[in-house]
């Protein structure tokens, strides 16, 4: 049982090497390609600008930023630990008893609270 | 073995854990938390709680992160990418040596319940959640919808001071 | 020395891994062969997705060349075969540049994260009976976990790209990815219900009946919420060339842009082995204990067919849609799904926890009632309330109106 667990995650944490390890080599033979001469490297201030439509870039690259996105990173936040929470009890539910069940509808319940708050006030729309 | 594997993890946790301070851009900043928590994640699997190194990465990696790089991008930050204020440093130092102190007394406290290695079946883990403690799991979801409530109030007050 | 693979072993199933291990064996110590097999595995998943994008992008553009009556590429090799090599090769020997004031270290890692984190979804995906790269206790919450690192690497690209539009670009993105995270993580509640297990090999063998019949709406929302999640149409607002000209990766070019292509159309393929294994029972089949992979592949292209149909189909959403339809419209189906599984399992489970064929079958008649009754309900919640008297113009036109507003004169 251990011996299977360590099988399994080295060679996860061998495939996480191999995984980073294939995109950085194709960045690397690119890099060498351009050191022999068969890809140009021949930056130039003009080409290296931002691209805006073809104007030369006015500002920086930060600008006005909509609250939005945040509302909405919270609110992922806030549901996302809900529902992770119930995985154990969903991996295991087919043995448990009907207290779980209740349980589950009373946690599932307050999540929808949640959402339909969420929802009441406006926190769902992109405006 | 795991010794080896932990110092490893424990020095990339550490290494994400200066970079969070020691540099000047914010989001390097998010980034090097990142790692700190991904290492966390790695810590997490050699102690055979698989569930809760995929939660660290699903929630801590995935989610928490969003949430401080939304937050930096809503700031002006960018305007002062260079400047950080190391004026609470005292503070700082204070609260981590703290925080240092109290985790050392419960580690020193809690000593003799450790136990061998031992993989935990995700079965005992649901049992242990639903029956003995059903009513932290329920508390749980209430303090979350409190933190959801609180995060829109916050909001919308926000908005119509603006 | 010997080595003998034991029957519940993942590399038991397949015979070249098994001879692998075994030849090895003969040589190496058991542990070291045990590995030598695993990167047999590793190499195929890599090939895998990488010659998947490949091919994945040549289907694409084919058919969609032929949905929308055009040819699609077609001068390079038979039917225009080659052409993602020849992208390739282009791209390749193409400049490389890298933006005044871009951000180096995030520039260059946000490509090699979302190509790894498009391979890293492959590794616990079963194609065959036992054979995994690992089948792990949470395997559904290992895909959901590096799909979800794809987020930071979008943001981590539109940042350092120190572009407004690249920013904006992945700001809009994150959203909605992380929008529809949270329907995507409820309904496979339900399909972890069902299976018992959070292992993709025993999803697979609780899979009696396929999961798209026993619960649609979960395999609906998952389709959708994918889609959304690989930036396809019609959720592509990240990449809505018409107004950010190309979401986070405008300042990508060379190599770098094709990683990021790569990952993404590779992205497609092993999120539809996901979906071929969530939903459609994966390796299984007739004779699935000697073609199971082939079956596989199969699947595999039925849900990548899928996937470029609906590219091909429907116009981009706006924003405010996007949104929509994943807090007020996927958000409750899945809730419904999760109640509805579970009271069905708790009624229909018999004493020992176990559910038979014939109990799926009760839940497909149930479940596909649910989902033809829901999804027009909740479709008509969020459906955009323009009555259709607000479209009409307010006068009739007379014709050489708008040449006379123009200030010209009708003759």
């Amino acid at each position: 049982m251990l011996e299977d667990y360590f099988r399994q995650y080295g060679l996860i944490a061998i495939f996480i090497a191999i995984a980073v390890i294939v995109p950085t080599s194709m960045l690397t033979i690119s890099w060498l390609a351009s050191r022999i001469g068969i890809r140009p490297t021949n930056p130039t201030p003009v080409k290296q600008e931002t691209y805006e439509c073809g104007m030369e870039a006015i500002g920086g690259r930060w600008g006005q930023f909509n609250f939005r996105y945040y509302m909405y990173a919270v609110l992922f936040v806030v549901f996302d630990v809900e529902v992770i929470f119930l995985y154990p009890w969903a991996a295991k539910f087919l043995g448990l008893p009907l207290f779980a069940l209740i349980e589950m509808f009373v946690f599932v319940g307050i999540l929808l609270v949640a959402w339909a708050y969420a929802w009441r006030k406006g926190d769902l729309e992109w405006a | 073995m795991s010794w080896v594997l932990f110092i490893l993890l424990a020095v990339v946790t550490l290494v994400g854990g200066v970079g969070v301070v020691a540099t000047r851009n914010v989001v390097h900043a998010a980034l090097s938390l990142l790692v700190s928590l991904l290492a966390v994640a790695g810590i997490y699997l050699i102690l055979f709680a698989e569930f809760l190194a995929l939660v660290q990465v699903l929630i801590y990696g995935g989610a928490i992160i969003i949430v401080l790089l939304f937050a930096i991008m809503l700031t002006r930050s960018s305007e002062y990418p260079r400047i950080s204020d190391n004026r609470q440093w005292p503070i700082g130092l204070v609260a981590a040596v703290g925080l240092l102190a109290v985790l050392a007394a419960s580690f020193w406290i809690s000593q003799h319940q450790s136990a061998g290695p031992e993989s935990p079946a995700l079965g005992n883990l649901a049992n242990s959640l639903f029956t003995r403690w059903a009513i932290p799991f329920e508390v749980a979801s209430l303090v979350l919808l409190v933190a959801l409530i609180g995060a829109i109030i916050i909001a919308r007050t926000g908005e119509d001071e603006g | 020395m010997n080595c003998v693979l034991a029957e519940d072993n993942i590399l038991h199933g397949t015979p070249l891994l098994r001879w692998v291990y075994e030849l090895a064996g003969l040589f190496l110590p058991c542990w070291l062969s045990y590995f030598i097999a695993g990167f047999v595995i590793m190499f195929i998943l890599v090939n895998a997705v990488l010659l998947g994008a490949a091919v994945f992008v040549w289907t694409e553009r084919r058919l969609v060349g032929r949905l929308q009556n055009r040819v699609g590429p077609n001068r390079w090799g038979p039917f225009g075969m080659f052409q993602p090599i020849a992208d390739l090769l282009k791209l390749i020997v193409k400049e490389d540049l890298i933006p005044q004031g871009a951000d180096k270290i995030a520039f260059v890692a946000a490509p090699i994260i979302m190509v790894a984190t498009a391979i890293l979804m492959l590794a616990v995906v079963p194609f065959a009976k036992n054979t995994a790269l690992a089948d792990l206790n949470v395997g559904v919450l290992y895909v959901l976990a590096v799909t979800s690192l794809t987020s930071v690497a979008i943001l981590m690209a539109g940042w350092s790209s120190n572009n407004r539009y690249a920013l904006f670009g992945a700001a809009r993105g994150v959203a909605v990815l992380i929008s529809y995270e949270v329907p995507v993580v409820l309904c496979l509640l339900g399909v972890v219900i069902v299976a018992g297990s959070m292992s993709l090999a025993d999803v697979v063998t609780a899979q009696a009946v396929p999961f798209i019949l026993v619960q649609p709406l979960a395999m609906f929302v998952f389709v959708a919420g994918t889609s959304a999640e690989l930036n396809r149409t019609p959720f592509d607002v990240a990449e809505a060339e018409s107004e950010l000209i190309a979401g986070y990766h405008i300042e990508y070019s060379g190599i770098k842009f094709g990683l990021i292509q790569a990952a993404e159309f590779g992205g497609v393929v092993t999120a539809s082995a996901v979906i071929a294994t969530l939903f459609l029972s994966g390796w299984a089949g007739p004779a699935s204990n000697y073609i199971g992979w082939l079956w596989l592949l199969i699947k595999i292209g039925v849900v990548a067919f899928l996937f470029i149909w609906i590219r091909a189909t429907f116009p981009r959403l706006r924003i405010d849609q996007i949104m929509a339809f994943a807090w007020k419209f996927l958000m409750p189906l899945s809730f419904i799904n999760l109640m509805a599984v579970s009271l069905e399992v708790y009624f229909l489970r018999d004493s020992s926890g176990a559910l038979t064929t014939t109990d799926l079958w009760i839940m497909t008649v149930i479940n596909l009632v649910v989902f033809a009754v829901c999804i027009p309900l909740f479709g008509s919640l969020i459906r955009d309330k323009v009555r259709p008297a607000q479209l009409q113009p307010t006068a009739r036109a007379t014709p050489g109106a708008t040449v006379q507003q123009a200030g010209g004169e009708v003759t």
